[in-house]
Parts: structure tokens; sequence; C-alpha cells
């Protein structure tokens, strides 16, 4: 049996009233890739927070490779590294002395944390630079240095958020490799991102997270069959449409008034269209737009939330 | 043996935080504007404007560009580093609050040493004090390490914007520096302008200065002492507080 190293248990955090992280509790497995998947303001920047002892929650429970973060937090950190969404290096120091910098706070002494510095610079593409301040990199190559210099103690946890948005395609790519390269050295990997896609291709168990609730935690194939059957369909007539008469039909799922138009989410968009169109014809109205839509996060997690209902 | 391991880690974590403060933030325009072209203005526009005696003015000078100095880089630190975000990657380092904010102490502390060290020089070489060395290295010491704190408190409001945090720290500090008496002799003052005076820090260490160099005083010595301790427990624990908070309250 493997043993989780991350345990959360109703963690919830308000800020002013508002619930940003609402009674959630999942648990992590040593060496896995775990994904929060969620839209924006979902509350994975505050849950990342809270599970690194940035912020301290209202209430719940978080262990760290069992050891409570509350309690005993400096020795939980030494077993972790974050990367957050902002960029946080020193910008004043070069690519090295941030590196070497975080090093020292985890007790290496200097000499050997040159020689690791070197190393790092070397699997990141960064050697050539490394001696520059950071401050004239580029957006992609200062993160490489953020990621650089929290791993350089080899966390055995490394927490990372929203690593790859806003960055170029070369980087991302990059990270992307790290990640995994971390993960199969045996570092377990808590990422945070808003793409589907890429909680796909690194994400051994994914967590969907929406306005503070996590909505279901499952392998990300399985989620994504679930969600790819949240197609929906947008479509205007010429005359303001009767939602009555559209909603005796099993094929849609749900009904939504967008201005003038009806957002009809469905599994089978094909059907639906067709449906659509004779539907049209015997009424005798005009269809003015028809529009298939991609499912945001926000449908899928209606839809797993619909789901855990029934 | 885990004690031990804590008190190692404790220290090892002020003494890399304070480097790296000392590395990042002494060349900062805001810290060299405020720890040294201010005070030497401020001096030369009062000592050229009235010829005033040196030798009677210069501990008060030297009082005030220790406060200056060591004030300087405290309200630099964290505001900077929250508006950057290395605040946040600092936090999530095995190290807690207080640790950030002994570091960050020290490093402001050892920036007015040094400007202090350099003026008291340059003092020596041209006026004739009997100097009781002791009075002014406990006092350098201890004075320092006080109004590094009060720049570190002063950096503690959760604000994120480092120019609102350098225009509440000179509203502050400016004051602190008139009523402290180094303008006019604590003696000559009004009972009211006497109370004004003791409420600031800066007083104790005008008045130490003044007993090390030139052997007069108007507060005993052993008061200053335990004042600027005082006072300096509580520009850190204040801090502490309101840094935690943040702990709380999101960064
Ligand atoms: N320090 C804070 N004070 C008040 N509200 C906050 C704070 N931090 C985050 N929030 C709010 O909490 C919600 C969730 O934020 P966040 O965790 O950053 O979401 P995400 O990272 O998923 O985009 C947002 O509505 C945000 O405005
Ligand atoms: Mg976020």
């Amino acid at each position: 049996m493997q043993e989780p190293i991350i345990k959360v248990k109703d963690l919830t955090k308000r800020f002013n009233n508002l619930t940003v992280v609402d009674n959630i509790s999942f648990s992590v497995l040593k060496a896995t890739i775990f994904g929060f998947l969620g839209p924006n303001g979902a509350g994975k920047t505050t849950t990342i927070r809270m599970l690194t002892g940035l912020l301290i929650p209202d209430s719940g429970e978080i262990l760290i490779d069992g050891i409570n973060i509350k309690n005993n937090s400096i020795k939980a950190k030494m077993k972790l590294a974050v990367i957050p969404e902002m960029g946080n290096i020193y910008v004043d120091l070069t690519a090295k002395q941030n590196i070497v910098l975080a090093g020292r706070y985890y007790g290496f002494p200097r000499k050997e944390l040159y020689k690791k510095a070197d190393q790092i610079l070397n699997m990141f593409e960064l050697y050539d630079r490394k001696d520059e301040p950071v401050r004239n990199f580029s957006k992609g190559m200062k993160q490489r240095v953020n990621i650089a210099s929290a791993i350089v103690h080899e966390p055995e946890i490394l927490f990372l958020d929203e690593p790859t948005s806003g960055l170029d395609v070369n980087s991302q790519r990059l990270i992307k490799n790290i990640i995994k390269d971390l993960n199969r050295k045996g570092t377990t990997i808590f990422l945070t991102t808003h793409n589907i896609e890429e909680a796909n291709q690194l994400c051994e168990e994914v967590a969907i997270i929406n306005k503070g609730k996590i909505a279901v935690i499952d392998r990300p194939e399985v989620l994504r069959n679930t969600f790819e059957q949240t197609m929906a369909v947008e479509i205007s007539f010429n005359i303001p449409a009767e939602s009555e008469i559209l909603q005796e039909n099993n094929l849609i799922e749900r009904i939504e008034k967008v201005g003038d138009k009806l957002k009809l989410y469905t599994s089978d968009v094909d059907k639906l269209v067709k449906y659509l169109v004779n539907f049209s014809e015997e009424n005798k109205l005009k269809i003015i737009s028809l529009e298939i839509l991609k499912p945001s996060l926000e449908d899928a997690f209606i839809k797993f939330t619909e789901k855990k209902k029934l | 043996m885990k004690t031990k391991n804590l008190i190692a880690q404790f220290i090892r974590g002020v003494a890399i935080t304070a480097e790296k403060n000392i590395r990042i933030y002494y060349a900062k325009a805001p810290v060299l504007i405020f720890g040294i072209i201010f005070p030497i203005f401020l001096f030369l526009s009062f000592y050229l404007g009235r010829k005033i005696d040196l030798y009677v003015f210069f501990p008060g000078f030297l009082a005030m560009s220790l406060f200056f100095g060591s004030s300087s880089v405290g309200p630099m630190i964290t505001p900077w580093e929250k508006n950057a975000g290395t605040y946040e990657r600092l936090l999530s380092f095995p190290i807690t609050v207080n640790i950030i904010i002994l570091g960050d102490v020290i490093a402001g502390m050892l920036y007015g040493i040094i400007i202090n060290i350099i003026i008291l020089t340059g003092g020596l070489i041209f006026l004739a004090y009997n100097v009781n060395a002791w009075g002014i290295i406990l006092g350098t010491i201890l004075a320092s390490f006080c109004f590094s704190s009060l720049g570190v408190l002063l950096a503690s409001p959760p604000v994120k914007s480092p120019s609102t945090i350098m225009m509440l720290s000179s509203v502050i500090r400016f004051p602190l520096l008139f009523i402290s008496g180094i303008f006019i002799p604590i003696g000559d003052l009004t009972l009211a302008g006497k109370i004004l005076c003791y409420i600031s820090p800066v007083t104790y260490i005008v008045d130490i200065f003044n007993f090390s160099l030139k052997g007069t005083n108007n507060i005993a010595i052993g008061i200053d002492f335990i004042a600027l301790i005082l006072f300096s427990c509580l520009f850190f624990f204040l801090s502490s507080i309101f840094q935690k908070r943040n702990l709380l309250k999101g960064l």
C-alpha cells in the first residue's frame, strides 16, 4: 500500500466572509503528479499557500509526510518547495546566486551548492548566463531560474502554481519535461492549472475545484471522457425561442439563456444539431446563428457536481 | 540535541536573510537617500544656518545619522519583496516570520553602525572629545537595533506599494527626530516639550552620546539604556504581530 505524502482534511479559508476554500479533503500519494484543475478564482492559489505554510487556514488539517504544518512548519517546509504563480526570484541577484541563496536556507554548505547550482543551471539550459542578474532574463528564463532554485535542496514535494501559464512554447515544453523528470526521480508534484490539456499530459490524478469546492478527484482519462461529453450548442432564432419546447427533448441536458441566444448542453452534438434544424423547419423559425461550443471548465464542473448528486 | 538544532537553524536563517538584504538593499536609491544623503543635508542646513558650536552639536548629529541610517533599510525590504513576490518565496523556506524580521533588523542595524563609525571617526579627528568607549559602543549597538526595528515595523503594515511605506516612514521618522532634543537641549524645553521628548527613542541615544563624548547628560544613563531596550522590544513585537497577521489575511 502506498502512503499518502500529503493529507488534507476539511480545509477551509475565508477572506472577509467569502469562503474561498470550502471544506476540502484529499490526499496525494508519494511520487505521483497531482493536479488541481480549476478556473480563475477557484481557490487554487489559496490552497497551495495553505499547504506550503504561507497562509494559515481557518480550519482543517494539513499533514506533509505526516508532519502537521501548523505545529511544525519548519520541519514540514524542509520537505517541500513551492513555485508560486508570480515570478518570485531576486532579480538583483544572478541566476546562480538565487540558487545558492535558496540552498543555504536548507543548510547546505556553500561549496556544495556552487557545484550543485552549476549542475542544475546546465540542466535548465541557463549555464551560459548564470552570472547575469536575472533582471535581464525573459519570462520563461526567469521561470526556469525559479524552478531551479526551488529544487536545489531536492524537496520531496514540489508545489507549482500554474507553472506554464503565460510562457513561450519552448519554456513550457522544457518545464513540463523537468516536472516529469523530477517525478521520475521520486519527487511528488502538486500543480495547479486551468488548462485541462496540461492536467491531462502531466497528472496521474486530478482534482477539479471550483468556487472553493472539489467536485471530483479522478484519473485524467476518466475525467476527460466525462468532460468531452459536455458539449454545448449555442443557437438563436429570428424570434425569441421557446425554451419550454426545447426542454422536452431528452438530447438536451440543460438550457441557459445567454442574451438572445440559447445555450443547450448535450452529450451528442451531432444529433442535437440535426434535431434543431428539423425543429426550426417544423416551427417555421429561422436560425440566425448556431455555434458548437467546446466545454469550459465551468461547464465540466457543473456536470461533475450534477453527477455527484445523482 | 533537538533544541541545539533549532537554535542553529534560527541563527543560520537570520544570517542568510541579513546577508541577502545587505547584498540587495544597501545600494537601493531610497536607502542611500534616506540613510546617508538626508542626514548630511539636515546637518548642513542646521550647522551652516546657525553657526552653532560643532563641539556641542556633534553628538546630536551622530545620533541623527544613526537614526536615519539604521531605520532606512527596514522600510524597503518587506514592501519591495511583497511587490516582487519574493516575500512569498522567503516564507516558503524553512524559516519563521521572526527569523525574517530579525534578519531584516540586523541588516538595517549594520547599515547604521557602518555609517556611525565613519562619522564618528571623522568627528574624533576634528573634535577633542574625552571618549567613553563603552557608552559609544553599547549605545550604538542598542540604538541601531532599536531604530532598525522601527524601520522594520514601518514596513510591516499590509501594504504592497513601497512608495506608500516610504511616505509613512517619513511621516513617522521626522517627528520622532524633531521632538528628540537634538535641536534644542532637553534642559531648555517646556514641560510639554519634555514629555514629548521622552516619547522619542532618539532622545535616549542623544543623551548617551552626549554623555559618552562630552560627559554631560540630562537623563540617567541607565534609564537611557532601559528605554532603548524597551523600545526595541516594542518595535520588534509589533512587527512580529503585523507580519504574522499577513499569514492569516493573505500577503
Ligand atoms: N488575500 C486575499 N484577500 C481577499 N481575497 C482573496 C485573497 N486571496 C485570494 N482572494 C480571493 O479568493 C478567491 C480565490 O483566489 P485564488 O485562490 O487566487 O484563485 P485561483 O488561484 O484558483 O485563481 C478569489 O476570489 C480571490 O479574489
Ligand atoms: Mg491562482
